[in-house]
């Protein structure tokens, strides 16, 4: 039986008395697209980040191609790391570089490749994502946010790698734009094959990107199954999240006078 | 109730927590220096930013601080008729002193904040964790960069600031206080040794060394958006001016200590 591509093995995670993930079990096969949706501060990011070895968990195992992030060496990482693209919530793109640089980066600093070869597919990559070619030499500033995020998704994309993570990759965007973003990033990973993690509240985005759903909730995962599965979850949770009512066992913490 | 000894007790050990965070970020970029890939493009960039943006405001420093110290040292002097020691005494104290320090401190006002401002922001806005995601080690590429180019920097920075403020001890001496221009130079160069010039260049490199370190310490650690920034930028300032002050004083006592 083939391994999965990531495993997370009963992963803890606290930040002194605030227990922010509790036993986490996960497992994406390869191809395979898991979305987690939750709320804020259910502890999606910290796993995210734990996953891509910028957080060591308390305990457990994530495992990535059967490497354990958290325990290989430094060198080792690195190079599990080239194996991963990441589109951060907020494109997290370089400032200082122009847009192709950014989208280059990983091709030129993890690959070793030339300049010229690299801008060259840098320009594919953001053909790719619907940018032109007078974008490639603008700096991030000049961008609005949905085109942020298209160059954030070529550079995440740039390097071909097997498995790609999408922080809240609509967050902030408008519904025309996330929906566009959604479609570039099903045709992307289509084409690439790759395994994807994506943490997400949107739902339209989970629906349309998900081949499994799975939700946590106060650090734990309290629902995974298929994406067709769940509008039949059989969870409260789920159903409260999913349709987004305020009334449920999922309590706000509000100040009501 | 408020145990005073307690209080005391939690800021000593987060004073040590501190030194002992700052030592290990220090530790573990200067090994990143000698360690390839080493770019040499971001340290040429950072030399361009840290020097040659640097010398109007170092430059400006040295002239009027070399023209005050020039003014006082003759009207001091003149009371034990002593005015030609004026070149003497400037000369000694530029070089030895004035130079480096106001020099360092000028420059950290202006790049230990810029560099905390844009490696806090860097920080908040998640382009740190994109560097590490994109196989690139940080302080490979945002902090050895400006630690190597700051110690390189600083002496040639305080070398013309010590040359600016002769000339502005210079200026008044011969322009206004009526001492004789070769005279002047020649006093100067016999009271000038070579371990002053030594002392303000190893001075001037530890200070570049700890104004890159604390500017890139605080902004790295930067937390909690705009707030946490602008506390970087302010924490990174007055560490590095305590910490120019500081060593200034040790390389002063092992130095002159003895000799005198």
């Amino acid at each position: 039986m083939t391994p999965p591509m990531i495993e997370l093995k009963n992963v803890k995670k606290s930040f002194g008395n605030n227990i922010v993930l509790q036993d986490i079990n996960l497992k994406i096969a390869k191809g395979q697209s898991l979305v987690i949706i939750g709320g804020s501060g259910s502890g999606k990011s910290v796993m995210l980040k734990c996953l891509l070895g910028l957080m060591a968990p308390d305990s457990g195992q994530l495992l990535i191609s059967g490497k354990d992030i958290a325990k290989i060496s430094a060198s080792d990482r690195k190079q599990v790391l080239k194996k991963i693209g990441m589109l951060f919530q907020s494109a997290a793109l370089f400032d200082s570089l122009k847009v192709w640089q950014n989208v280059a980066f990983g091709l030129i600093q993890g690959q070793g490749l030339d300049k010229i070869t690299a801008k060259k597919i840098a320009l594919e990559k953001l053909r790719r994502v619907g940018l032109s070619p007078d974008v490639a030499e603008l700096s991030p500033a000049e961008l609005s946010g949905g085109m942020q995020k298209r160059v954030g998704l070529a550079r995440a994309i740039a390097t071909e790698p097997e498995i790609i993570f999408f922080d809240e990759p609509t967050t902030g965007l408008d519904p025309i734009m996330a929906d566009v973003i959604n479609d570039l990033i099903v045709e992307c990973v289509q084409d690439l094959g790759a395994t994807t993690l994506t943490i997400t509240h949107d739902m339209a985005s989970a629906r349309k990107i998900a081949d499994r759903i799975a939700m946590l909730y106060e650090g734990r995962i309290i629902w995974e199954g298929a994406k067709t599965h769940i509008n039949n979850s059989g969870n409260a949770y789920v159903d409260q999240f999913i349709h987004g009512n305020a009334q449920g066992p999922i309590q706000m913490d509000t100040a009501k006078s | 109730m408020i145990n005073p000894l307690a209080i005391i007790g939690r800021t000593i050990l987060d004073g040590l927590g501190e030194l002992g965070r700052l030592f290990r970020f220090a530790a573990i970029a200067t090994s990143h220096i000698v360690r390839p890939p080493i770019y040499w493009r971001l340290i040429g960039q950072q030399m361009w930013l840290i020097g040659y943006n640097s010398l109007p405001v170092v430059g400006l420093t040295a002239l009027f601080t070399g023209a005050a110290l020039a003014q006082q040292i003759f009207v001091g002097g003149s009371r034990f008729n002593a005015e030609s020691v004026v070149p003497g005494v400037v000369v000694i104290a530029i070089v030895r002193e004035l130079g480096p320090v106001l020099g360092g401190l000028m420059v950290a006002g202006r790049v230990s904040s810029a560099m905390a401002a844009e490696l806090g922001t860097m920080r908040v806005t998640e382009q740190i964790d994109a560097l590490v995601t994109l196989s690139t080690d940080p302080f490979k590429y945002l902090v050895a960069p400006r630690l190597v180019a700051a110690v390189f920097t600083l002496p040639l920075l305080v070398l013309v600031a010590n040359v600016i403020g002769v000339l502005g001890g210079f200026l008044i001496g011969t322009e206004r206080l009526g001492l004789n221009g070769a005279t002047y130079l020649q006093v100067t160069a016999e009271f000038l040794e070579a371990a002053d010039i030594y002392s303000s260049l190893v001075k001037a490199a530890v200070f570049g060394f700890f104004i890159a370190l604390m500017g890139s310490y605080h902004g790295y650690n930067s937390r909690g958006g705009a707030q946490g920034v602008g506390k970087a930028t302010t924490n990174a300032v007055v560490s590095a001016f305590i910490a120019i002050l500081f060593t200034n004083l040790i390389i002063t006592v092992i130095v002159f200590g003895v000799t005198g």
